[in-house]
């Protein structure tokens, strides 16, 4: 079984996860990004690195946000981007997922960004496109059911460089729904990669995934004893629909147990980053002193993020 | 029909036989073992040389998936993959499109089937009407009409109190109940085994308990009833434990496992491979080598090939979208040959597995190369290479992880009822 984001030259063919993502190639797309990042202070904004491009953004399940970033990223490489939101067109009138992909590479496209609500539907896009030869089409996975959003996991490996500089001295802590989230699932298999020396996960037990600890994680059920002298702490989003039920009994008793307020973030080090993908339940899993508090790195995440999609995107695609 | 196989090895399980010998069949019936009857003469002959000699294998669960889903696959297309994987006789479970639940059914089922080179049918009745769950089954006139034993196929009977009154109904005419365990609370949107890969995957989850803590339910029911209980496809090291534990406590429960969790575990799902999605879900290591050993020791009674032919449309989808089920009738036998292999068990020890051992659980007269019983014979090359792709597979159904593979052992002729059902043309 070869990784199939890795091609047989040990490029990368399409990004999928940071899982087994080799740490040069996540360096390399990291100090890529750094210029990136530059051009974004520019009055232009734009490279011509993607000119005559097409990138499809399909987007199976509803994202404004991410969706935007991705377009933002391709229109500064100079790319022609074509949005697809598809649970309201093709899909509603029962077209496959693959027969999508075959309409869409017909309009020769050369990219795919892809989020979908099922884990590893982008997979299935990129071994159907191996076994139709069209190996000049690369997926970037813009987030996948519950497994993978790589480029949410590598910003916000920039983002922690960019403050931090090492990773090997860190001591890490993601809180809050582990379980659904694809991106704890992507940031932990990043700093597995490039060396953090400790990651924890802070949860309950009904928002923990089995056997979580076999990702290379410690796990806390108690946010105090889990932030006690951490560098980086990662928060999760809690879905709506998540906090009220069998999972949890109400966001007031989840906010008293795990909600990041100014009080616990003290437990941390002084010069700790409190990160978050958003969008934020504030109140519910973050308290507004804290996300708008000088430890908040929060919108230069966003900033990073485009710059890191460029980077992703110039390095699958790109002229050179 | 006189048919002299020659120059064969012959392993009869159900007679501990494993020793080169001849076998005379006529009239559809073995007339000789080892020594020809006096005055037999011949009319047709196979020469077996290279070849083993062992009873037609007999297969506790193979979907022919009509009536209702004939874009899977026909009894046609099916039966000409259970010829080739040696498979002479198979119980079929209830879910159909309508399910097995009326005697109408079933008798066109069997009849539909009773071509000379079809393998035996024996249907396997619904428990409840439409497998709901709700009521009964008119189970003594489906019995009438052929099933040899009621089930509920994938589908939990979902009211305790519903179950307790089925298998006390089956009890009274000494039905045999089939189930297999799955709670359908804890295994629900579930789609692989709640481990390591699930979690790393982003994979909904089936915790073993779902299948302990239904399996403790029947089991349970199975003394309070006294029914005679098979479970069928157990997955789990936990349940084989209270499998036996319930034997010596009396409760004569019988059980089988799916030849697919005999050799793959929730690793085997790889990059979502949707032909890794199976029901039972494939579970973990050290589930699967329990499984294994239990099968040898005897504490699993059959093996079976959970046959499940799945059209490319419902696998060429996201992983959790996929259909479950992999087809099975023609890599039963290679299958379980390597598991032999690789488990250093005689052949004649192994082989009981898929002949006489489920052919008891049946309740039927099979699986034996005994003189006067039926001539299903399935001679098959221990060494032949047998590669499953698209092409040499004669089921309807392409979906296998091992397509792709290469395994050891292929049928050369099955015979039924010592009528010449399939001839391997391969080199």
């Amino acid at each position: 079984m070869r990784n199939p984001q890795i091609n047989r030259h040990g490029k990368l063919q399409h990004l999928l996860t940071t899982e087994g993502l080799p740490r040069e190639i996540i360096t390399t797309i990291l100090d890529a990004a750094a210029p990136f990042a530059e051009v974004a202070e520019r009055e232009v904004k734009k490279l011509p690195l993607m000119r005559g491009k097409s990138i499809f953004n399909l987007f199976f399940e509803n994202s404004t946000r991410t969706r935007t970033t991705f377009e933002i990223a391709a229109k500064r490489l100079s790319a022609d981007v074509i949005n697809l939101n598809i649970n309201t067109s093709s899909a509603a009138k029962g077209e496959t997922l693959l027969d999508t992909v075959d309409n869409l590479s017909a309009m020769q496209a050369d990219m795919f960004v892809v989020r979908h609500a099922s884990s590893g539907a982008p997979y299935l896009i990129a071994e159907h496109l191996a076994a139709t030869g069209r190996d000049h089409i690369h997926v970037v996975n813009a987030g996948d059911g519950r497994h993978a959003h790589p480029t949410q996991g590598l910003l916000d490996m920039y983002t922690i460089r960019h403050y931090k500089r090492d990773f090997t001295s860190l001591t890490v802590a993601i809180v809050g729904d582990v379980l659904h989230s694809r991106v704890a699932r992507s940031q932990i298999h990043a700093m597995t990669t490039l060396g953090v020396a400790e990651i924890r996960v802070i949860a309950p037990q009904t928002l923990l995934p089995t056997n979580v600890e076999r990702m290379g994680v410690r796990v806390f059920h108690n946010i105090d004893e889990g932030l006690r002298g951490v560098d980086v702490v990662m928060m999760l989003r809690l879905q709506n629909e998540r906090m009220q039920g069998a999972l949890l009994p109400s966001p007031q008793e989840y906010f008293k147990s795990y909600g990041l307020t100014p009080e616990r973030l003290a437990l941390a080090k002084p010069d700790a980053i409190v990160m978050h993908p958003g969008p934020m339940n504030r109140g519910v899993e973050i308290d507004s002193a804290v996300a708008d508090g000088t430890h908040a790195v929060i919108l230069p995440q966003v900033t990073f993020g485009i710059a890191v999609r460029m980077a992703v995107m110039s390095m699958l695609a790109g002229g050179a | 029909m006189r048919i002299h196989i020659s120059n064969g090895r012959v392993v009869d399980p159900a007679n501990d036989i494993d020793r080169n010998a001849d076998v005379f069949i006529a009239d559809g019936v073995i007339v000789g073992v080892g020594k020809m009857p006096a005055g037999f003469e011949a009319n047709g002959s196979l020469d077996a040389t290279g070849c083993i000699v062992c009873p037609g294998l007999v297969d506790l669960s193979a979907r022919l998936r009509e009536p209702g889903y004939e874009y899977r696959a026909t009894l046609e297309s099916e039966m000409a993959a259970a010829a080739a994987g040696g498979v002479t006789s198979l119980a079929c479970p209830p879910d159909t499109d309508p399910p097995l639940d009326e005697p109408g059914l079933v008798e066109m089922l069997k009849h539909r089937a009773r071509l000379p080179e079809f393998a035996h049918v024996y249907p396997v009745g619904a428990l409840t009407e439409k497998l709901a769950g709700i009521n009964l089954t008119e189970m003594a006139e489906l019995a009438e009409a052929g099933c040899v034993a009621f089930g509920q196929a994938n589908t939990a009977i979902v009211d305790t109190q519903v179950l307790l009154r089925a298998m006390q109904y089956a009890a009274t005419f000494g039905f045999p109940v089939w189930m297999q365990p799955q709670d359908p609370f804890l295994a629900k949107l579930g789609v692989a085994h709640d481990g390591e890969v699930a979690s790393r995957l982003g994979l909904t989850g089936i915790p073993v308990a779902a299948e302990t803590i239904a399996l403790a339910t029947i089991l349970q029911l199975a003394r309070e009833t006294g029914a005679r209980v098979h479970l069928t496809r157990i997955s789990s090291a936990d349940s084989l434990e209270m499998i036996v534990a319930a034997r010596r406590a009396g409760i004569p429960a019988t059980c089988d496992v799916a030849v697919h969790h005999l050799h793959l575990c929730e690793h085997d799902i790889g990059y979502f491979d949707p032909h890794a999605r199976l029901d039972p879900p494939l579970r973990a290591q050290s589930d699967r080598d329990a499984l294994r050993r239990g099968l040898a020791d005897g504490s699993i009674n059959a093996v079976c090939s959970d046959h499940t032919p799945v059209d490319d449309d419902a696998k060429q989808v996201p992983f959790d979208e996929a259909e479950p089920g992999a087809t099975g009738l023609e890599l039963l036998l290679p299958l379980t040959l390597k598991w032999a292999k690789e488990m250093k068990l005689p052949l004649v020890k192994a082989l009981a597995r898929v002949t006489c051992d489920p052919a008891r659980i049946l309740g039927i007269e099979a699986g034996s190369l005994s003189v006067g019983s039926a001539a299903d014979i399935c001679v098959f090359d221990p060494q032949a290479a047998f590669p499953i792709s698209r092409e040499t597979l004669k089921s309807q159904g392409k979906n296998t992880p091992f397509l792709g593979l290469e395994l050891q052992g292929r049928v050369r002729s099955t015979l039924i009822d010592g009528h010449l059902a399939y001839d391997g043309a391969w080199g």
